[in-house]
């Protein structure tokens, strides 16, 4: 903080330097082209679907709402979507930051190897989780004494399971960026371990914290095949419900309806979130990580246990993967060079991996200059109250592809972009462009703490002293944020790879993707089809696992710009 | 802002209606023309072996794209939906369960294949649930498997009916997927539903769950994590799949099946291809139709889609012809009726067996 000046002269300065012409231009721009994209790929599709269900003849049929709303059913599902992903964010981030302050804190060998390990379950398709779960828990299973198969505990763990790096990752990123001198200040006072992080660390960690915990939330709140697979059909959410209501029923004025309150739930909790995000004061911290003592015990057993718990399922499918009919061997890897047994498959299975990587990368470039066009300009602190406003309405518009149905999207791309210029319906293009609406909250999410903590004085000294603004975004914004975009990228490329929901319905056959593949083999009966889904499985966690590994090690080469 | 978006908005709006006006007299053409591509969509489970489709175009200088649209209950619902821009030219895919709701929203032309002869009589749909529009294309029996090699080391017998899995001696050894939200789930409840009637399928059920029975989401958890069978994982040795899954539980060599369906369990399902309703080139499509019911498609099916073809004149693999089974008199529902009580049904069962 010694650096710090006085608040006073900070206003002076800020006063002094008048907007440079384009800096509008550069605004409306950088908040325009994500909300065309998202106006065009999300609100606009979804709208339309709801559209068909509370306007079926162009006349406003609004009885659905007091039909639906009232009946108790759907009091339940909405009762217990609120509470299934409120608890699964809750116990995500106990046991996340931990993690975070361990594999983005502490200094050891191979956490960098942790840290893209943590990520395996996040890009590991639902449908091949539930299996591995339900392999341990069933009655009979290795874990099966603990009677957990078919209930809400099974779910919380397989959502917990699923979302652990989104708190560690996101969380780690902030953590990392924070200046450690505050801490040792405080402990060179005399606070212990526990009071440093709860005074000083933790309110700095907050908004960070509270990101990631919504969007767990909004991931556990859409959740559709672990509610159904873990919970043995018996756990009812929002998000089955529209499954059920528009894919087998075509109830579309039921449907919308539970659309509709998914989106009141989502806006709400991004709201609520909003307000709990107390901006950071500014700051960017440069404190190298430190080596392991006895006070990160604590923390550190946390982590290990958390190891176990997201390497069990891991293993268990590794171990299968490696598991055929004549013991045990590499039979069914050999056999992804194949199109399965009896032809199950359009193309190899590295055939569709190759076109996993490929739309995954197209979809990590469009999350980035969507997310990182809208996350600078959301960084601004216009002093406006009513453009203020229009920048948390950006950041909330951003977020709500994560809350929405992925059926609602997918049926409405269908009925939505269907003229031209917008005639995609059948185009490939749309594949990554899904998958991106789903990684650009998770850019924002990262990249703008970091933004955030940029202090203000920088671009403006930067400015005074007559830099143009793209000169100031480049050398000071974008040069300061590299490590969190390039932790971004990877994210969000990881995201895009094991995206299923609306690559299922908008991938194309003789162009499918490695989840689409695996739920298609998964799908078949036949001994070879279904160690081929496994080993398929854990092909795809290892390439992830191998990207992440390589942006990390990108990180540590930019150590020297920071 | 706003008044950017609200400008964006009626910028959109007025490309939409300027090329909703320059698009609309090519529809009204005269003598239709012969197209390059036909646009077949269907469900993600629609495979052939590499060239059999090439075989159109070598006949008739189409080519075919094929688009999937999910399952499907999402197919039918995809054309219902996309009525007013239809995806494509062809659909396939549409089975009896969903055939009447596809009919009844109009999204199919008449037109059914001049190649059909008596042997394939017995899978057209009743008129008004699809008889002039849709071509049975393959069919596939929705069975109660068992595991033999289970039932051999326990010294016990096989159940043969419905009844049977109710009795005691079968506690707790039977896994269905369930029916709102599998397939294969539905089709078993459709036939107990046929089974035990209207009145008398509720009760079965409060039987069937009473005796414990599993209710698993999918049929890749029912089949693979609690059904017994050689390439499966659990314990259970009764479970809800396909006629045509013992044939593949058959390794190379081997002359016994180790899995067996019960033939007088089953329910059919049996697939339609037709002509989506405002193609700009119908007698083309119906081709395609035509084509699908070829002897040259019909005997790629098995291997390719794990299903019976249904034409008569198509020949069965050898592993298929050997161990898999075909029930005489599978249990039927009508279309129109499954289509009418569907969300009552599917409600009442989940209401029964998932508490």
């Amino acid at each position: 903080m010694g650096d710090r000046l006085g608040g006073d002269r900070h206003t002076v300065t800020r006063d002094r330097v008048r907007p440079a012409p384009g800096t509008t231009i550069a605004v409306v721009l950088g908040a325009g082209v994500p909300l065309a994209f998202v106006g065009l790929f999300f609100l606009w599709p979804v709208v339309s679907m709801i559209g068909r269900g509370i306007l079926p003849d162009g006349a406003l049929d609004l009885s659905g709402f007091a039909d639906v709303l009232t009946r108790p059913r759907t009091l339940r599902l909405v009762g217990l979507t609120l509470g299934q992903a409120s608890l699964a964010a809750v116990i995500t981030t106990l046991l996340g930051v931990p993690v975070a302050h361990v594999l983005y804190r502490l200094r050891f060998r191979g956490r960098r190897v942790l840290r893209a390990l943590v990520i395996i379950p996040f890009v590991l398709p639902t449908v091949v989780v539930g299996v591995a779960f339900r392999t341990l828990l069933r009655e009979g299973g290795p874990l099966g004494f603990l009677h957990l198969d078919g209930t809400f505990a099974a779910i919380m763990l397989a959502l917990v399971f699923f979302n652990i790096a989104v708190v560690a990752r996101t969380v780690g990123s902030a953590w990392e960026n924070l200046d450690g001198r505050q801490e040792e200040a405080a402990r060179v006072l005399g606070a212990g371990p526990a009071r440093v992080f709860a005074t000083v660390t933790l309110p700095r960690l907050a908004p960070a914290i509270v990101s990631a915990a919504s969007v767990v939330f909004l991931f556990c709140s859409t959740a559709f095949g672990v509610v159904l697979v873990l919970g043995g059909a018996k756990f009812g959410t929002i998000e089955t419900e529209i499954y059920l209501l528009t894919t087998q029923f075509l109830d579309l004025r039921a449907a919308s309806v539970l659309s509709v309150t998914q989106l009141v739930v989502v806006v709400l909790v991004l709201l609520i979130a909003g307000r709990l995000r107390v901006r950071p004061g500014a700051e960017r911290g440069t404190s190298a990580p430190i080596r392991p003592t006895a006070a990160h015990t604590g923390t550190i057993v946390v982590t290990l246990l958390v190891a176990v718990f997201l390497a069990l399922p891991v293993v268990t499918l590794v171990l299968r993967s490696l598991s055929t009919k004549d013991g045990f061997g590499l039979g069914n890897y050999v056999a992804l060079g194949t199109t399965g047994t009896r032809n199950a498959l359009a193309v190899p299975v590295w055939v569709a991996l190759g076109n996993s990587l490929t739309i995954a990368l197209a979809a990590t470039a469009i999350a980035l200059v969507i997310g990182l066009s809208a996350s600078l300009v959301i960084s601004r602190r216009p002093r406006s109250l009513g453009l203020k406003r229009a920048l948390t309405g950006l950041d909330g518009v951003l977020m709500l592809p994560l809350g929405v149905s992925a059926v609602t999207v997918g049926f409405g791309f269908l009925i939505a972009l269907n003229q031209p210029p917008f005639d995609l319906r059948s185009s490939p293009i749309l594949v990554p462009i899904a998958q991106a609406l789903v990684a650009v909250p998770l850019v924002v999410r990262t990249v703008l703490p970091a933004l955030h903590g940029i202090d203000s004085r920088q671009r403006e000294s930067a400015a005074v002293l007559g830099a143009p603004p793209w000169r100031v975004l480049r050398d000071v914004d974008l040069s300061l944020i590299t490590r969190p975009v390039l932790a971004a990228s990877g994210f969000a490329f990881a995201v895009a790879l094991g995206e299923f929901g609306a690559t299922s319905f908008l991938s194309r056959p003789d162009r499918p993707t490695l989840p689409v593949v695996i739920y298609r083999l998964i799908g078949l009966p036949g001994g070879d089809n279904f160690g081929m889904a496994i080993a398929a499985s854990v092909v795809l966690a290892a390439i992830t696992v191998a990207v992440i590994a390589l942006v990390e090690r990108l990180r540590v080469g930019t150590m020297g710009v920071l | 802002m706003q008044k950017t978006i609200k400008f964006a908005s009626l910028a959109l709006a007025a490309t939409f209606i300027l090329a909703g006006c320059a698009s609309s007299p090519e529809a009204a053409a005269g003598p239709e023309k012969t197209p390059d591509k036909l646009v077949l969509v269907t469900h993600d489970s629609f495979n052939l072996s590499e060239g059999t489709l090439d075989k159109f175009t070598d006949e008739t200088g189409i080519a075919v794209d094929v688009q999937a649209s999910g399952d499907a209950g999402e197919l039918v619902n995809t054309l219902v939906l996309t009525k007013d821009s239809p995806l494509g030219d062809v659909v396939f895919g549409i089975d009896n369960t969903f055939a009447s709701r596809a009919v009844g929203n109009g999204v199919l032309e008449d037109h059914v294949t001049p190649e059909l002869t008596d042997a394939e009589s017995q899978y057209l749909l009743p008129a008004g649930s699809g008889r002039e529009q849709l071509t049975p294309i393959d069919n596939g029996d929705v069975c109660v498997n068992v595991d033999h090699e289970w039932f051999a080391d326990k010294g016990l017998a096989e159940p043969v009916t419905l009844d049977d899995l109710v009795k005691p001696e079968y506690k707790d050894l039977f896994v269905t997927p369930a029916a709102n939200s599998s397939s294969p789930g539905l089709a078993f409840l459709l036939a107990t539903i046929a089974k035990y009637g209207d009145d008398g399928w509720q009760d079965y059920w409060t039987k069937l769950v009473a005796n414990g029975a599993k209710i698993d989401a999918s049929w890749s958890d029912a089949y693979y994590v609690d059904f017994s069978g050689p390439s499966s994982e659990g314990d259970r040795p009764i479970v809800v799949s396909y006629a045509s899954s013992p044939p593949v539980e058959v390794s190379e060599g081997e002359t016994v099946a180790p899995t067996g369906a019960l033939l007088d369990t089953c329910f059919r399902q049996t697939e339609y291809a037709g002509v989506i309703a405002g193609t700009e080139y119908p007698t083309a499509a119906g081709k395609l139709v035509d084509f699908l019911f070829s002897v040259d498609v019909q005997n790629d099916i098995p291997e390719n889609m794990y299903v019976f073809p249904v034409n008569a004149k198509a020949t069965l693999p050898e592993a298929w012809a050997k161990f898999a089974k075909i029930a005489e008199n599978p249990f039927v529902v009508e279309p129109a009726e499954i289509d009418a009580n569907r969300e009552a049904w599917v409600t009442d069962w989940a209401a029964i067996a998932t508490p």
